[in-house]
């Protein structure tokens, strides 16, 4: 029997039981749909995390104070108070391998100026800190080395603080005051957007040395952040740094680090593994109701044979081999699924859209899911439509035909 | 001339549990090409079985079977199926039409399943073979939408439609009432006037004596075989039918 009579006969009996075949569809249509859309919004957050990550700037090295161990409980990285602005300059200085470096201050305060007031975070930092983070301007200058070291009261300010405190308004030049200090805006950054649900655009940038002198009452600096020469030779640089860092804190010996290097492939790495397990995660959801869906076809295969035993009885009395019945059983299922498998194909990339509409969620299709939703779903018919087709196939005739 | 069908001995013994039952005893049948043979007898007398070993449906435990010159009892299950798809047209007490199916597809089904070639036009064939039972009018009808009797001539141009050597009817009349079952042996007696070779089971001497022959099985064994003296003659019957109608 040639391919076509076979689908010919398969599409005919879907067709003579239009309901019961939407039925069985129903499960692989929302089980591949589920795993298109949950894998969309997995690699979505995940697209969003590597720009993100890419957003840090190029080869970026970060040092983090370590954790402070209080007979024997660790306060957690970052409490202790270790990095200076001496360690930075060492560092600007001896390192051969790091072409910027930059700390970082932060201080939250409240911004009065222009037609009202803003909280933000203020964080200070260098007059490289841009080019480390390869942040751009959009209007203005960002201040000089003569600023950092003259603790010049400038500022540079965010997207979000420019559009709420002047809207309408060129903010270059204007006056703002953090915590009553007035500082002068000499520059506007350009917008970064959202990461992690954090605006990036609300903060101000201001000198490190003015920032402790004027709003932290600090000495200890909170992070460091350094760009390597180049991609290769950051696990070299990271080495450098470490001991420069040791000498510059005296730790000889075994004794450990009071500070934390991380690079950005590390970061990168980490969160990767991350969105990685989350889309799995979600995948595997999704793909138990693609299973429950085979099983569905298979449940639903079954009942049909029984129920059409005296149809495969005539079928086999007027010259069908075993193997025509198995085949077209087999046709049927893998028809419905492969059918089911497109609907929810459709279904799933409608609903990725829709989820990022109304949920504000990145979503992100990727051709090479649809493919293996596609393939994934025809071999659901094959596996759930064998058993049932292979029952149908083995009746004997005489047997069948008596059916009643 | 090849026999259509020349069986020699031909047993068969089921074997349920511990006991044995021997449907068939050693049965010697030669039908020629061009025959209209009745195969009588009770229920239980082994003429189902006759029947279904014929029509290649199950295989004998004995003797031989030649159906059209081949050897049937060394055949594998395709084989079986390719002959009964090729050399055998089936007509069923029950009908046995595919539900929610037109009468076209119904019919054209023998041919889907043809492996000897590829047929390429077998609507037309269908539609030929409808139109030879006198159904050209109703080729798309379901079998819902039609009755016994033209269920019936569905299934016998289901039957034709391969050009069979042996069209076999296992009680074609079962199911309907007198008049129709009439009209339906008047079709098998068509065909068989064009030369069409049919082979039916019935227990009903009315319905046998359509027949030219007579085989009457029981207990397993042939008990009786020998040509029909006083041909019923559908037409005349009918007259009578109508006749008695009328003083009712």
């Amino acid at each position: 029997m040639g391919w076509r009579n076979i689908l010919r006969i398969a599409l005919q009996s879907i067709m003579r039981h239009r309901m019961r075949s939407v039925l069985t569809m129903l499960g692989i249509i929302i089980g591949v749909g589920a795993v298109i859309m949950m894998v969309s919004i997995g690699q979505g957050v995940q697209q969003q995390v590597e720009s993100q990550i890419a957003g840090l700037g190029s080869n970026v090295l970060m040092i983090f104070p370590a954790a402070v161990n209080q007979g024997g409980v660790s306060m957690g990285a970052g409490t202790r108070e270790a990095l200076t602005l001496d360690d930075v300059d060492k560092i600007q200085r001896e390192a051969t391998l790091i072409s910027y470096a930059s700390p970082v201050v932060r201080a939250s305060v409240q911004v009065i100026g222009g037609i009202g007031n803003w909280s933000t975070s203020v964080q200070g930092v260098s007059a490289t800190y841009l080019d480390i983070r390869s942040w751009p301007m959009a209007s203005g200058e960002f201040f000089s080395e003569r600023d950092v070291t003259g603790r010049a009261k400038v500022c540079v300010i965010g997207k979000t603080i420019a559009d709420n405190l002047f809207p309408g308004m060129e903010p270059v030049g204007q006056q703002i005051r953090l915590r009553n200090v007035p500082f002068r805006v000499i520059g506007v950054l350009s917008p970064k957007g959202q990461a992690a649900g954090q605006d990036q655009d609300d903060l101000i940038l201001a000198p490190a040395t003015t920032v402790l002198d004027r709003l932290s009452g600090r000495r200890f600096i909170q992070q460091v952040v350094l760009s390597a020469v180049s991609e290769e030779q950051m696990p070299a640089a990271q080495e450098e740094v470490t001991t420069l860092l040791r000498e510059a804190h005296r730790i000889t010996g075994g004794g450990p680090d009071d500070f934390t290097i991380r690079s950005q492939t590390e970061i990168a790495e980490t969160a990767q593994a991350t969105t990685q397990v989350l889309t799995l995660f979600l995948a595997s959801i999704a793909g138990v109701s693609l299973v429950v869906g085979g099983i569905g076809i298979m449940n639903i295969m079954l009942v049909s044979v029984t129920e059409r035993t005296r149809e495969i009885g005539i079928r086999l009395a007027i010259g069908a081999r075993s193997s025509d019945v198995l085949i077209q059983f087999l046709v049927e299922s893998v028809v419905l699924s492969v059918f089911g498998g497109i609907l929810g194909i459709l279904l799933g990339v409608g609903g990725a859209q829709l989820i990022s509409i109304i949920a504000n969620l990145a979503t992100a299709i990727e051709p090479t899911i649809i493919v293996i939703s596609f393939f994934f779903s025809a071999a659901i018919g094959i596996f759930f439509g064998f058993y049932p087709a292979r029952k149908a196939s083995s009746l004997k005739p005489i047997e069948a035909l008596r059916y009643e | 001339m090849t026999p259509v069908i020349e069986t020699r001995k031909l047993e068969k013994v089921y074997a349920s549990g511990e006991v044995e039952v021997r449907a068939l005893g050693g049965v010697d049948v030669t039908i020629m090409p061009g025959e209209f043979v009745a195969i009588m007898g009770a229920s239980g007398s082994g003429k189902s079985t006759l029947m279904n070993i014929l029509g290649c449906l199950d295989l004998p435990t004995g003797g031989e079977y030649l159906l059209d010159g081949v050897r049937v009892n060394e055949l594998t299950k395709n084989q079986l199926a390719d002959i009964r798809n090729a050399k055998i047209g089936f007509v069923f007490q029950g009908f046995n039409l595919l539900a929610r199916t037109s009468a076209i597809e119904n019919v054209e089904l023998p041919l889907l399943y043809n492996r000897t070639g590829r047929i390429p036009d077998t609507s037309k064939l269908a539609r030929e073979a409808l139109e030879r039972v006198g159904l050209g009018g109703r080729l798309d009808h379901q079998p819902s939408q039609l009755s016994g009797g033209q269920q019936q001539r569905v299934a016998i141009a289901r039957a034709l439609v391969n050009k069979p050597s042996l069209i076999l009817a296992d009680e074609p009349t079962g199911n309907l009432d007198s008049r129709t079952s009439v009209d339906v042996m008047a079709l098998f007696r068509d065909l068989n006037d064009q030369g069409i070779t049919v082979v039916l089971v019935t227990h009903e001497p009315d319905i046998a004596s359509y027949t030219k022959r007579i085989i009457e099985v029981r207990d397993g064994l042939i008990r009786r075989d020998e040509a029909v003296v006083n041909r019923a003659d559908p037409a005349e019957i009918l007259r009578s039918l109508d006749q008695e109608l009328k003083e009712a």
